[in-house]
């Protein structure tokens, strides 16, 4: 376990450290940093001292380096759109984006699961056959026209929620949330539906198909001939077991909600980390692109980390193989 | 003897594809919309590039068959008097052209990096599949916002929007060379212990004859099936990024651009600006995912 633990941390930084060069050549060669910070008529010499001050002429490990050791501290420079400190900048976005996220992926799992449920016990019913067509019209679906057709009826027609912002914030020291008023909540509402419903989509199809599979195994036909009582054998033995796969999937889903959000809060002018990338990509603002790469990447490995561990912990069968074959296998 | 064209039709792969309904349907319908956006400029009423037809008086005109709608114009017109049917035609037009050249590209790019790993083995191995995994690790549109964001950032402002379709084919394209890459390298460590690729080796056929022209015919099969798959994801993703605004430009529309301008008119009541593409890149990328759906499992022999 342990070296499971040290072997998944090191691939971790390894990852991070790629991602930190990724970022540090962008930031390095997209073009010329100098350009961004000096005026217009700056000359020549203005610009060497700059260059000097900014230590642009050490040598590449040694910029790389300092690159590092400022991007582990969260310094990623100025701006160049906003001439702000990009660091505030994300600070300022980040609650936005992990309240959605937040909500989106508890929606999807409230509905997912039961849907996934219900079609794979009833596989034939008429029910569980339209629903499986939705999902696969909702799979093809691309998300952006999901949100619009979300604000044309519900904000264009019924005029009941609105369709962009967040609503009044209330600041909790530097997290700024919008779940204490009703504004805030009511904003909440389609975005989060928005980015839920793909991936309702997503686990309802993954459990049905696990259920099935699980429902085909002896255990099951065992567990009937004991004469244990349906709701003892889907509940208590099969969707158990769906949840294996289920984590993983969890993990991945969350990783893609991040993903994800960056399209609905550009629907819903959400103003989260998503919508300042998209402006950053737009206006090509390289310290905001390199800085979000990089949190995102830190967010994905810390959750791909967690979930191959959650894994060994609630599969035993992997705890023995390694335990058999050593540990080299994982 | 039966020809070719006799084989094809009485082979096992088209009597499933005859037996499923949903199949033949999503092949007809990709179809009618790959003939449409082929002959594009021969179905279209009107040229959408050429500034000099437009009318402005004409521009908002609601679809014909509602009050106050234009004959001419079918599905009406947009804000800037287009007329919505020709931008339709001409901008599935651009997705089709940016989801083939996208896909094409992945699959030169991952079969030949797969061949090579799976060929090589050892250290190159190693690095191409590392890099693999870092791409992999990430969901597909970041990647390919973030391959976008630094190709625009690396070329002069005045030539992006005469190379945004560069651009997007580029960005999708090495997006998506993992997944056959990974494939290919599986099968071409099977290959290569078989004693047709030790053959070509003993009569001192130089190694990359041997990758290119002894084992790559064996490992397309798959090819073809992620490829399909993936046509419905590059069409999508190409959609989505000329959403957000990092696309195709709005003088030469794809659908995801024309889906972009309508929404910022959502409010005035002019929907179908955006209901219209919406929908047929809606049935588009719904038609190829069937397809793509059956030739997997037609091609798989274990789900029969």
């Amino acid at each position: 376990m342990f070296a499971f633990i040290v072997k998944r941390v090191s691939q971790g930084l390894v990852v991070m450290l790629a991602v930190a060069f990724l970022a540090f050549l962008m930031f390095r060669f997209l073009g010329d940093p100098i350009d961004s910070m000096v005026l217009e008529d700056a000359t020549t010499q203005q610009r060497e001292e700059l260059r000097v001050k900014m230590g642009l002429d050490d040598p590449f490990p040694v910029q790389f380096g300092r690159f590092v050791v400022n991007a582990v501290q969260g310094e990623f420079g100025i701006s160049y759109r906003n001439r702000r400190p990009v660091k505030n900048l994300i600070a300022e976005r980040l609650p936005a984006t992990l309240e959605l996220v937040f909500f989106a992926a508890l929606f999807s799992f409230a509905l997912g699961i039961p849907l996934g449920v219900y079609t794979a016990l009833n596989r034939y019913g008429v029910v569980s056959q339209m629903l499986q067509f939705v999902s696969l019209i909702g799979i093809s679906m691309p998300t952006f026209v999901t949100g619009i057709l979300l604000i044309l009826t519900f904000s264009v027609n019924l005029n009941w929620l609105p369709s962009f912002g967040r609503g009044d914030v209330v600041d909790i020291g530097w997290w700024s949330t919008g779940l204490l008023t009703t504004s805030g909540i009511k904003s909440l509402v389609l975005p989060s539906l928005m980015l839920g419903l793909f991936q309702i989509t997503l686990i309802m199809r993954l459990v049905r198909s696990e259920m099935l599979e699980v429902l085909r195994t002896d255990y099951i036909k065992f567990a009937r001939a004991r004469g244990l009582s349906n709701r003892a054998v889907n509940f208590g033995h099969a969707l158990k077991n769906t949840m294996v796969p289920l984590i993983t999937i969890a993990g991945l889903q969350i990783g893609g909600l991040i993903a994800f959000a960056i399209i609905t809060e550009t629907v819903f002018q959400w103003p989260g980390m998503g919508f300042l990338f998209i402006q950053a990509v737009s206006f090509i603002d390289v310290p905001v692109m390199s800085a979000y790469l990089f949190l995102v990447a830190f967010m994905f490995v810390v959750i791909n980390s967690t979930v191959d561990l959650l894994y060994f912990r609630v599969d035993p069968r992997l705890r023995v193989d390694s335990g058999r074959a050593g540990s080299h296998t994982i | 003897m039966m020809t070719r064209i006799e084989k094809f039709f009485d082979s096992d792969i088209y009597y499933s594809f005859r037996r499923s309904k949903l199949t033949v349907t999503a092949f007809w319908v990709l179809m009618v919309l790959l003939a449409s956006a082929l002959f594009a400029p021969v179905l279209a009423p009107f040229d959408p590039y050429d500034i000099s037809t437009l009318d402005l008086m004409k521009s908002e005109l609601p679809p014909a068959w509602q009050s106050g709608g234009d004959a001419t114009h079918l599905l009406g017109t947009d804000t800037q008097a287009r007329d919505l049917l020709s931008t339709i035609l001409y901008g599935s037009r651009v997705s089709l052209i940016v989801g083939f050249a996208s896909v094409g590209l992945a699959i030169v790019l991952g079969v030949s990096l797969g061949l090579i790993s799976g060929f090589a083995g050892g250290m190159i191995d190693a690095i191409i599949m590392r890099v693999a995994d870092v791409f992999i690790s990430f969901p597909a549109i970041l990647v390919a916002l973030l391959i976008n964001g630094v190709l625009r950032g690396a070329m002069p402002r005045e030539l992006h929007d005469q190379l945004a379709i560069v651009v997007l084919i580029l960005s999708i394209g090495l997006t998506n060379w993992v997944s056959y890459a990974r494939t290919v390298r599986g099968l071409a460590m099977v290959e290569k212990g078989k004693e047709y690729v030790q053959a070509a080796h003993v009569i001192g056929l130089h190694p990359t004859l041997v990758i290119f022209k002894h084992i790559m015919p064996n490992v397309m099969g798959p090819v073809l099936v992620i490829a399909t798959i993936s046509l419905g994801m590059a069409v999508l993703t190409e959609a989505t990024l000329s959403f957000l605004g990092v696309g195709m430009p709005a003088t030469e529309p794809s659908l995801g651009t024309l889906i972009r301008i309508g929404n910022e008119y959502l409010f005035s009541g002019i929907w179908w600006v955006v209901i219209f593409p919406s929908v047929v890149l809606a049935v588009l990328v719904l038609a190829v995912n069937l397809l793509g759906d059956w030739l997997r499992d037609a091609l798989n022999p274990k789900l029969r």
